[in-house]
C-alpha cells in the first residue's frame, strides 16, 4: 500500500490521550483534566432545539448559518464588545470554534507559511497550521509576566515569512488575561510587520476581573484579525459544537469557500438552540460565571496553600500551578498524582515546551469535588516532601 | 427594606444552594476573611432574613416511611383591620401545618400539611380548619409524588457526562 499523507503521518498523537486512557482505566477518579463546563447546556436552550426538529428544521441552513442566528450574533458583538460585523458578508457559523480555527488557517496559509503561536497554547493550533501547510513557531508567555506574551518575544521570532499569529485570552491553558493596553502593543506589531490575526475569543464571556477585550476593536485590527467564537464554554455547549468567526468579508468570504465544501454548514438543529442561547444569555450566563469565580477564588488559594504556586487566573476555568519545585516533570507529576491519589490533571508540556514545569487543573467540577482534590493533592505532597527529606538525609 | 451589599447577596445565594456553609471555605470563595463571612450571617440573622435551614430528603425511598402531604386550598372571609393575618396566624400554629401562602386567584389561602395518613389530614380539615369561623370552604389535594422540591430534583441524577480527560 502506498504511504498516507505525510504531513499526517508527521503528526504527533495528542500528549492528552495517553492521560486520558490511563484515567479511564481507573475508577474513582476526580478529574481535573477535563477542557469544558461542569454544567449541562440550560434547560431553554435544550428545549428550543426539541422545538426546531417538532417543527421540521431538519434540512441544511445557508452555507453561512442561519439568518436569524447570525442576526443575534451580531447583536452579540455589538453589545459585548462595541464591534459591528454584518449579518450578510462577515459573519460565519461554524461546527464549533475548532471548525472556525481550521478555516481560517486554511485561508491564510501558504505552503511555507509561518504562524505564531502564543504558548502555552489549546493543542490544536499547531497540528491544524501544519495540516494546511505551514510552520507554527512558539512564541512562549512568562510565568513573571503573568502568561501574558511580550511584544519583545513576538518580535524577536517574526521573519520574512511570518503570515499570521493566534493567540486565545482568556487563555486555555494558563486562565491569564491581557489587558486591552497589552493588546494594544500587539496590534501595533501585527501592523508594522504586516500580519493576519487570528483571536481565538472562546473564553471571552468567562473572564472574572474585567471586561474582556476583542481584538478586532483595537486600531486598525479589524481589517486583519479574524475573530474566533462559539458557544462551548460560556453556554456549557461543548457536544453541541457550534461556533462562528467574525472577518472582514474579503477574509470571510474565502472561509466561506473553505467552509461551504468542507462542511456546508453547522447542523441546524443546532443553530437554533444557538439562537435561544444567545437570545436568554442575560439569565443563564451570569450565574455560571459567578459559580467559576467562586470555585477560583477557593481553588487558586487552596493550591498555593498546598506548596504549589499559582498565578491568578483572570479568565477560563483553569489553575496552572506550577510544579517544578517537586523536582518532577509535568508528565511525571500529572502520572504519579493520579497513580497515587486518583486525581487527574493535565501535564503543562501538552500546551507546548513553556508549559513544562505546570500542569493544568480545571476548576469546572463540584466545589465538594475540588475540596476532595485539594485533600488529595495535600497528601500527595507530603509525601513527596517526605521523600525528598529522606532522599536528603540518608539513613545508614 | 435592607440592602445588603452585592458580596452579602452573593452569599445569601450560597446558602440558598448549599445550606449551612464551612464560613472559611465561604470566605475564600467570596475573597471575604472568615470574620466577614461569620459577622454578616449574624447581621441575617438579626435581620431576621436567615430563619433556619431544612435538609431536603426523599421520603418516598425509605422504607416504612408512613405519610401523606396535603395542600388545601381554603377560602377564607377577611376580618376587618387585620385582612387574613388573623385567621392565618390561627392555621399556622398547628404543628402539622409545614407551609402557608396567602395567594392571589380562585382561593386566599394555601395551606401545606404533612400528616401520618389520609385519616388524620381529613381529621384535620373536618375537625380544625372548617370549623373556624373566617373559613368559607376547603379543598383538599393529595400529593402522589415529588418530582423537585426546591429546586432539588428528585429524579435518579444522571451524573457527569464529560470525558475524564479533554483538551
Amino acid at each position: 500500500m502506498k504511504h498516507l499523507s505525510e504531513r499526517v503521518e508527521r503528526l504527533a498523537p495528542s500528549g492528552i490521550r495517553r492521560f486520558f486512557d490511563l484515567a479511564g482505566s481507573m475508577e474513582d477518579v476526580i478529574s481535573l483534566g477535563v477542557g469544558e463546563p461542569d454544567f449541562v447546556t440550560p434547560w431553554n436552550v435544550r428545549e428550543a432545539s426539541f422545538a426546531a426538529l417538532e417543527q421540521g428544521y431538519t434540512a441544511y441552513s445557508a452555507n453561512a448559518g442561519l439568518v436569524e442566528l447570525r442576526q443575534e450574533i451580531r447583536l452579540y458583538m455589538q453589545e459585548k464588545f462595541s464591534i459591528d460585523y454584518q449579518v450578510a458578508d462577515e459573519i460565519i457559523v461554524t461546527t464549533g470554534a475548532s471548525e472556525g480555527l481550521d478555516l481560517a488557517f486554511r485561508t491564510l496559509i501558504n505552503p511555507g507559511d509561518e504562524v505564531i503561536v502564543v504558548e502555552p497554547a489549546f493543542v490544536s493550533y499547531a497540528p491544524l497550521i501544519e495540516l494546511a501547510g505551514g510552520i507554527p513557531i512558539a512564541a512562549a508567555c512568562r510565568a513573571e509576566d503573568g502568561f501574558t506574551i511580550q511584544p519583545e518575544t513576538i518580535e524577536a521570532v517574526i521573519t520574512e515569512r511570518t503570515k499570521a499569529i493566534i493567540f486565545c485570552f482568556p487563555s486555555n491553558p494558563t486562565g491569564s488575561v491581557m489587558t486591552r493596553d497589552q493588546l494594544a502593543d500587539l496590534a501595533l506589531l501585527a501592523k508594522k510587520h504586516d500580519l493576519y490575526v487570528i483571536s481565538d475569543e472562546i473564553y471571552a464571556e468567562l473572564s472574572y476581573e474585567d471586561e474582556p477585550t476583542c481584538f478586532a476593536t483595537l486600531p486598525d485590527m479589524r481589517e486583519r484579525t479574524i475573530v474566533i467564537n462559539g458557544f462551548s464554554k460560556a453556554f456549557a455547549m461543548t457536544g453541541w459544537r457550534l461556533g462562528f468567526t467574525c472577518a472582514p468579508p474579503a477574509i470571510s468570504q474565502a472561509m466561506l469557500k473553505v467552509h461551504q465544501y468542507g462542511m456546508m454548514c453547522a447542523p441546524t438543529l443546532v443553530q437554533f438552540a444557538g439562537i435561544e442561547a444567545l437570545r436568554s444569555r442575560h439569565k443563564t450566563v451570569p450565574d455560571m460565571v459567578r459559580s467559576y469565580r467562586q470555585r477560583r477564588n477557593y481553588f487558586v488559594k487552596a493550591l498555593n496553600d498546598a506548596g504549589l504556586p499559582t498565578h491568578s487566573p483572570g479568565g477560563a476555568f483553569y489553575a496552572f500551578p506550577y510544579i517544578g519545585g517537586t523536582g518532577l516533570t509535568s508528565e511525571e507529576f500529572a502520572e504519579q498524582l493520579l497513580l497515587a491519589e486518583r486525581v487527574a490533571v493535565v501535564p503543562g508540556s501538552v500546551f507546548g515546551a513553556s508549559g513544562e514545569g505546570y500542569v493544568r487543573a480545571s476548576y469546572a467540577s463540584s466545589i465538594e469535588q475540588l475540596q476532595q482534590a485539594i485533600h488529595r493533592i495535600n497528601r500527595f505532597m507530603q509525601h513527596l516532601n517526605q521523600k525528598q527529606v529522606e532522599l536528603s538525609n540518608p539513613s545508614r | 427594606m435592607i440592602v445588603y451589599t452585592d458580596k452579602q447577596l452573593e452569599l445569601l445565594e450560597l446558602l440558598t444552594q448549599n445550606g449551612p456553609v464551612d464560613s472559611a471555605l465561604a470566605a475564600q470563595m467570596l475573597n471575604l476573611t472568615e470574620d466577614e463571612v461569620l459577622s454578616s450571617l449574624e447581621t441575617f440573622k438579626q435581620d431576621g432574613v436567615l430563619l433556619g435551614y431544612t435538609a431536603v430528603i426523599d421520603w418516598q425511598k425509605i422504607h416504612a416511611h408512613h405519610g401523606v402531604t396535603a395542600f388545601i386550598d381554603v377560602k377564607v372571609t377577611p376580618k376587618r383591620g387585620r385582612g387574613f393575618d388573623e385567621v392565618a396566624e390561627r392555621i399556622h400554629r398547628f404543628p402539622e401545618v409545614t407551609s402557608l401562602y396567602l395567594m392571589s386567584g380562585a382561593y386566599d389561602l394555601q395551606v401545606v400539611l404533612d400528616g401520618k395518613s389520609l385519616q388524620e389530614v381529613s381529621q384535620f380539615v373536618s375537625e380544625k380548619l372548617s370549623t373556624l369561623d373566617s373559613v368559607i370552604s376547603t379543598t383538599t389535594h393529595f400529593r402522589l409524588k415529588t418530582y423537585k422540591h426546591d429546586g432539588v430534583l428528585f429524579s435518579q441524577n444522571d451524573g457527569d457526562k464529560r470525558l475524564k480527560v479533554s483538551p
